[in-house]
Parts: C-alpha cells; structure tokens; sequence
C-alpha cells in the first residue's frame, strides 16, 4: 500500500519536475531569442531549413485540403441549395481551424522531429559540451536561432497553406463545378472579417509556432544520449506537439472565437 | 555564394508568406470594405426596433440596395423594451430626418440587414440622431401562427361558435409587422 502511494508520490514529483524544467528552458529561450536576433544570419539559416523546405508539402497539403474541401461542401450544399456560399464555408473552415492546426502538424512532422534529431545528435556527439567548453553558450548559439526560426516560420507557412487553399478551392468550385467567381469571393469578402477571422487564424499560427518549435528543441535538448534516445525523443517530441496543438486549438478557439 | 542564395531563398519565403496574407486580407476577407468605411469617416445613428429578428452586428445598412454602412452594436433598450440598433453610416451620404429603417431580409431565408429609406425633410440626420420610423423583421413563426390562426377562426366562426374568433383575432393582429 505504502509502495503504491510513494509510486504516486514519485510519479507526481517527476511530472512537476519535468514540467519545472520545460518551464526554465522556455524562458531561457525566450531570454536568447533576443541575442540570436543581434546574428541575424543564423536565423536566416534557420529559417531557410525549417521554413523553405516545408514550403512544398505545405502547399501541396493545402491545394489537396482546399480541392476536398471545396467538392465535398458543394455536395453537402447543393441539398440545401446554398452552393453560393460554398466561398464563404471554405475559407471561414480554413482560415479559422484547419489552416492552422494542419500546417502546426504537418511542421511538427517535417520540421519539428528534424530539430530534435538534430539536437539529440549534437548532444549524443557532445558537440553541446564541447560548446560549453568553449565558452560558448549552445542555447544562444544553436537552441535559440532554430527557436526564432520555427516562430517566424509557422505563421507565414500557415498564411500560405489558407491562401493555396483557398485558391484550390476556386479551382474546384469556380473553374471545375462552374459556380459564379463572383458569388464565391463575393460571400467571403462580405463575411470573412480581417481581424476576427484572418488575424486569430495567424494568431493560431503564432502560438502552433512556439509550441511545436518549443516541444522539438525541448525533446531534442533532454533526449538521452544514445541512438535509442534520440529515436524516442523524436517520436516523443511529434506525439507531443501534435496532442499538444489540437488541445490549445480547442481553448483557443474557445477564447478567440466566443460569440460577443 | 551559398551564402547569398540562401539569404535569397528566405527572402522569398518571406515574401510568399507576405503576399498570402495580403490576399487573404484583401481577396478572401473584408480589409477593402473597413478601409472604405472608415477611410470616408463615419458617423452613428440609433434605431429602436420591436423585434430585430436575426440581425447580427456587422450586418449591412443599405439604402435602394447600396451598402452604405454597418451595424455596430445591438442592446435591449431598458426602458422601452424595444432593440436598440446602433449603426455605422458613411459620412459622405446624408439622409433625410423622418428617414425610416427596416430590418429586411436578402433572399427568402438569407441574412438580415437593415434598408433606409430616405424620407422628405430639409434638415439630415446628425452623428448620434434617432431613426424614429422603423419597422421590424418578419418573424416567420408569428405569420405562420398568424396564417394558422386566422384559417382556424375561420373554420371555427362558420361553425356558429363566435367566441373563439375573438382572442385570436389581437394574437393576429400582434403579430403583424
């Protein structure tokens, strides 16, 4: 009996410590994401392998998403004969949930496990030590630059899954089905406001970026020096960040998108 | 030289990102019409309504079919107990004082918003003047109540049976709009 309340007990302390730490290492980013800023190339780098490299499958997901999108609603629609506001369902669904959340997985799972490989590895090899020795601190010369490269990266990256999906969405709906262009951009400029709907789905974007581009580094930086290590941070960080963006997406979406 | 194309592939990124968002604000959402709006100035006028029905904040005021302003905000009048609609209009249209506002409604079940119809007088409606004539939204459960109602007191009154015609007959009439 006792044996079971001190596992609680142990299991309690390990999670609080684990959360302790992840806290620190948050904040220790946040304190070096200024400094990295100061070289700016390193970003730059940064942003090239996180952002750029997403950048294909980030518009093939997102003319993918806004082509289904776009054929399954005008079924639904046309028994309802409101096939003229299919525009308007299209991007409010993209913009406000889908935009976010998928292109968050879908870097979690292009960028984000890359990261923690990456990071895992440097410290399996002691390159961090190393750095350390130097007197060079690795959280400002490596965490920090990937960190403020994933932030600036996620949200443009979301921006540009909603415009290609959107845009494959009038393929669909305007060039294939044949409803009027001017029905379908009509509906969402009338409805789709700039700062309620667009902004919070950047908005979203912001947050997906420093969580996902937290949870990657953060696994990376814990993970246990060995291949096996790196592998279950790996896994581990994809699993997390990917829970993780769906539960923030439901609260945010409670937060941002009340009724007034 | 790696160096240098790399810098450019990110400056590219950025800029792809930059102009997706700029289509999404301008294309696909409302940033042309705020700009509109508020690029001509603005200036509020109030409408007391019975029932506003389904009209939402955001919703547009148009006069002779033209969008000419927004509904701002939307309360309970303690007093009067009526909807209390506040309204954004363009500066650059003026509108008669005895103007009356309905709250009607695009297509058979589409959104509501609010028409003006200009009246005749000299003077125009001033920031933070009242719409005084209005007219409210069809509720279409009272006229499918009223059809209801009326077609009962009808059956009921061929039947020689006078009292049932008359309660139902105020219940009609209330729900006329």
């Amino acid at each position: 009996m006792t044996d079971l309340i001190a596992l609680l007990g142990q299991k309690t302390l390990d999670w609080l410590r684990a959360l302790g730490q992840a806290a620190r290492f948050f904040v220790d980013l946040l304190r070096y994401s200024p400094l990295a800023l100061r070289r700016f190339g390193l970003v730059v780098a940064q942003i090239h392998a996180i952002g750029n490299r997403s950048l294909s499958i980030i518009c093939a997901s997102g003319l993918a998403v806004g082509f289904v999108l776009a054929l399954q609603l005008y079924y639904v629609l046309t028994t309802f004969g409101a096939a003229s506001s299919l525009g308007l369902v299209v991007n409010l669904a993209l913009m406000r949930e889908l935009g976010p959340v998928i292109a968050a997985l879908l870097f979690a799972g292009r960028a984000g496990t890359s990261l923690t490989a990456e990071i895992g590895l440097m410290k399996a090899g002691e390159q961090l030590s190393a750095m350390e020795l130097m007197a060079v601190d690795p959280r400002a010369r490596v965490l920090a630059p990937r960190f403020l490269g994933g932030v600036i990266a996620v949200p443009l990256l979301t921006a540009m899954f909603c415009a290609v999906g959107i845009m494959g969405a009038y393929v669909v709906a305007v060039l294939m089905i044949g409803i009027d262009s001017g029905e379908f951009w009509g509906g969402m400029q009338n409805r789709v406001d700039v700062w309620h709907d667009v902004g919070n789905g950047i908005l979203k974007g912001v947050v997906f970026g420093f969580l996902c581009t937290f949870i990657a580094l953060f696994q990376g930086y814990q993970a246990t020096p060995t291949p096996g290590g790196v592998a279950y941070a790996t896994t581990r960080g994809v699993v997390v960040s990917s829970l993780l963006v769906l539960a923030v997406d439901f609260l945010l979406t409670a937060v941002l998108f009340s009724v007034r | 030289m790696t160096k240098k194309s790399t810098e450019i592939l990110v400056g590219l990124f950025v800029l792809l990102g930059a102009l997706a968002l700029v289509f999404l604000a301008l294309q696909s959402a409302n940033l042309l019409k705020v700009a509109q709006l508020s690029g001509t100035g603005t200036y509020t006028v109030q409408a007391r309504f019975d029932n506003i029905g389904g009209l939402k904040v955001r919703a547009p005021v148009r006069s002779a079919g033209v969008e000419i302003g927004r509904v701002k905000r939307i309360a309970l009048d303690p007093k009067t107990y009526q909807g209390l609609v506040t309204m954004e209009l363009r500066a650059d249209v003026d509108f008669p004082k005895d103007s009356s506002a309905k709250i009607l409604t695009s297509g058979l079940l589409g959104d509501q918003y609010i028409g003006l119809e200009p009246g005749a007088e000299e003077q125009n409606l001033k920031d933070g003047d009242t719409v005084e004539l209005t007219q409210s939204a069809i509720v279409l459960e009272s006229l499918i109540s009223q059809f209801l109602f009326s077609g009962n007191s009808k059956s009921s009154s061929s039947s020689s049976n006078g009292a049932a015609a008359t309660p139902a007959a105020p219940a009609a009439s209330g729900a006329q709009p």
